[in-house]
């Protein structure tokens, strides 16, 4: 930022604070107030204060889910937009548009021209800079189709304790869709990649959130080999129809299995960078994990030497039917269904317990679609008295990684908790 | 919205403010925690009702000292949930803002940052809650098996 601009900012917020701070000197003596006068009172004041709290640009907007969003999908931040999926709505084995969880970190640009949308290719480590329209990008390579899970790393984040700085997910911030587009590593080629490109980056349209132009909300990115891999899409398609505009319309980028943060929306530029990419959320501990494992709560230099960057998400299942609480009838056995993913791994078996670990049953497990895409499991489950019980679901990887049943080891970002999944059932 | 003139209405606010704060000072001490502070003198209404109706209404925020700065300061940029779901000691709080400060274009919160850590500190503390929380009890229903 410049100087001036600088001074202009320092200028606006002074003239802000000091209209707030003549609304927060009454504000605050109301409260008082209605501390100290009883019930009635608080209620008055109340009225009152809300007519001269703030300005309503300061608040939310009231009804955030966007058009065509399921109703039933929980609102985790209005400003801005998350919003996850409670379990039971991912029974499909494809995830319908309506149900796909919402993670953005800045907001959703507005006025979006697809005629004039262009990808540039740039960067130290690209041969040539090269500049595709959308046409050029459906026109010049060969279109594939995968259906890809992608899971935000802090998924699962309000286990932990102490609390990650974020949203506090719980278990609905992942999906799995099916995505047109054609393969990253095709549009990459055509600009030319240098020998010394070690990672890309990409950049989106979207703006920050303090408003601030020139700010970048999120820029990540992931190393050549992943970005070189058969899956790895330039997307303009979801499910069959154009991509709905809270998930990247017209363009985005997707890299199943990996963090759903490196898949990035409204994409207009990838960098082939000869460096690991310093974007935005590329560093700190914004995405990385301690190298070493730490106390919960505990403190570490935010650097290379202590924190790594995360690639290839762990093993995890959820029970996507029935929803939790149902009430059974005795003597009757119980079908519960699900989805397992990991990774770049396969899932290799899947397991439930009624008796918290105690045994386990092995589940049907269907294999993947394609690579980074979601398995569905089945299991017909026997309760062998009435009373309360709680399904416990585990999945295994092909490299024999279990999910824990509790949750993982601390990190300050709250990311990664694979922790069992569990719904709780009556039988009556 | 209707305009309030608040130039002749002062006086008879400040003295009303005045006779509040006598009564405040008088019958909540330092030690108290927020349900406590917030419990109506006449004592007729139950703790969770309480806590409920502390709550301001559009940012879901506890009404409790430092609420305004913080409705004003941290809504500005960010969702209230943002606040309301997380929890964290005073510290933990004051690296959030540290970090706001230098990624995410904060400025410098002067007399507002005690106020604002105190507020935050005290209303949205860590919860400890070990190594699995217990399933939340969930709504019941009958399923067909």
């Amino acid at each position: 930022m410049n100087t001036e601009e600088n001074n202009q900012s320092q200028i606006e917020q002074l003239k802000l604070s000091q209209s707030l701070n003549r609304r927060k000197f009454i504000f605050k003596s109301a409260q008082v107030a209605a501390l100290s006068l009883g019930w009635g009172m608080l209620g008055k004041q109340k009225a009152l204060a809300t007519e001269r709290k703030v300005s309503p640009e300061f608040l939310p907007d009231k009804s955030p889910l966007p058009a065509g969003k399921h109703p039933d999908l929980i609102l985790l931040s209005d400003k801005p937009l998350n919003a996850e999926t409670p379990p039971h709505l991912l029974d499909d084995a494809i995830t319908p548009a309506d149900k796909l969880f919402i993670r953005n970190n800045g907001l959703e640009p507005t006025n979006i021209d697809v005629k004039s949308w262009t990808l540039t290719i740039d960067g130290e480590s690209v041969k040539k800079k090269t500049v595709f329209t959308l046409e050029d990008l459906k026109k010049k390579f060969k279109h594939y189709t995968y259906q890809l899970v992608h899971e935000c790393a802090g998924n699962g984040r309000s286990e932990f304790s102490p609390a990650g700085r974020g949203n506090q997910w719980t278990t609905g911030g992942v999906g799995c869709c099916e995505w047109t587009g054609v393969r990253l590593r095709d549009v990459l080629e055509a600009a030319g990649i240098k020998d010394d490109a070690v990672y890309i980056g990409y950049y989106g349209k979207d703006t920050h959130l303090s408003g601030k132009p020139g700010e970048v909300p999120i820029s990540r990115g992931v190393p050549m080999r992943k970005a070189l891999e058969d899956e790895a899409l330039i997307a303009w398609a979801m499910n069959g129809k154009d991509i709905p505009v809270v998930h990247g319309y017209p363009l985005r980028v997707l890299f199943g299995g990996w963090p759903a943060s490196t898949s990035g929306k409204w994409l207009t530029r990838i960098s082939i960078r000869n460096k690991v990419h310093d974007g935005a959320k590329m560093n700190g501990h914004d995405y990385r994990l301690p190298i070493h494992p730490i106390a919960p709560g505990a403190k570490i230099p935010e650097d290379n030497e202590h924190f790594r960057i995360i690639e290839a998400m762990p093993v995890k299942s959820l029970i996507t039917y029935p929803k939790t609480g149902a009430q059974v009838i005795a003597g009757k056995p119980l079908e519960v269904r699900g989805h397992a993913w990991v990774g770049d791994l396969q899932v290799k078996e899947m397991h439930v317990s009624i008796d918290f670990g105690a045994t386990w049953q092995k589940c049907s497990l269907k294999e993947p679609r394609n690579r980074n895409c979601w398995q569905h499991w089945t299991a017909q489950i026997d309760f062998p008295d009435k009373g309360y019980y709680e399904v416990w679901a585990r999945a295994t990887d092909s490299k024999d990684k279990m999910q824990p049943m509790l949750v993982p080891a601390w990190n300050p970002g709250g990311y990664l908790n694979n922790a069992c999944h569990r719904i709780a059932v009556q039988i009556i | 919205m209707k305009e309030i003139n608040y130039q002749r209405l002062k006086p008879k606010l400040a003295l009303f403010w005045a006779a509040a704060l006598l009564i405040t000072l008088s019958s909540v001490t330092t030690s108290h925690s927020r349900e406590q502070e917030l419990m109506p003198l006449n004592g007729s209404i139950s703790r969770t009702e309480t806590v409920k109706d502390s709550l301001d209404t559009k940012t879901g925020l506890v009404l409790a000292p430092g609420f305004a700065i913080i409705s004003t300061t941290c809504v500005r940029c960010h969702s209230p949930k943002l606040i309301t779901e997380k929890r964290a000691t005073r510290e933990g709080w004051l690296a959030t803002i540290r970090w706001m400060q230098q990624t995410q274009g904060l400025w410098d919160l002067g007399k507002d940052e005690p106020v604002i850590l105190d507020y935050l500190a005290k209303n949205y503390a860590p919860k400890n809650e070990g190594r699995r929380p217990l399933l939340k009890t969930p709504e019941w229903y009958k399923l067909n098996n």
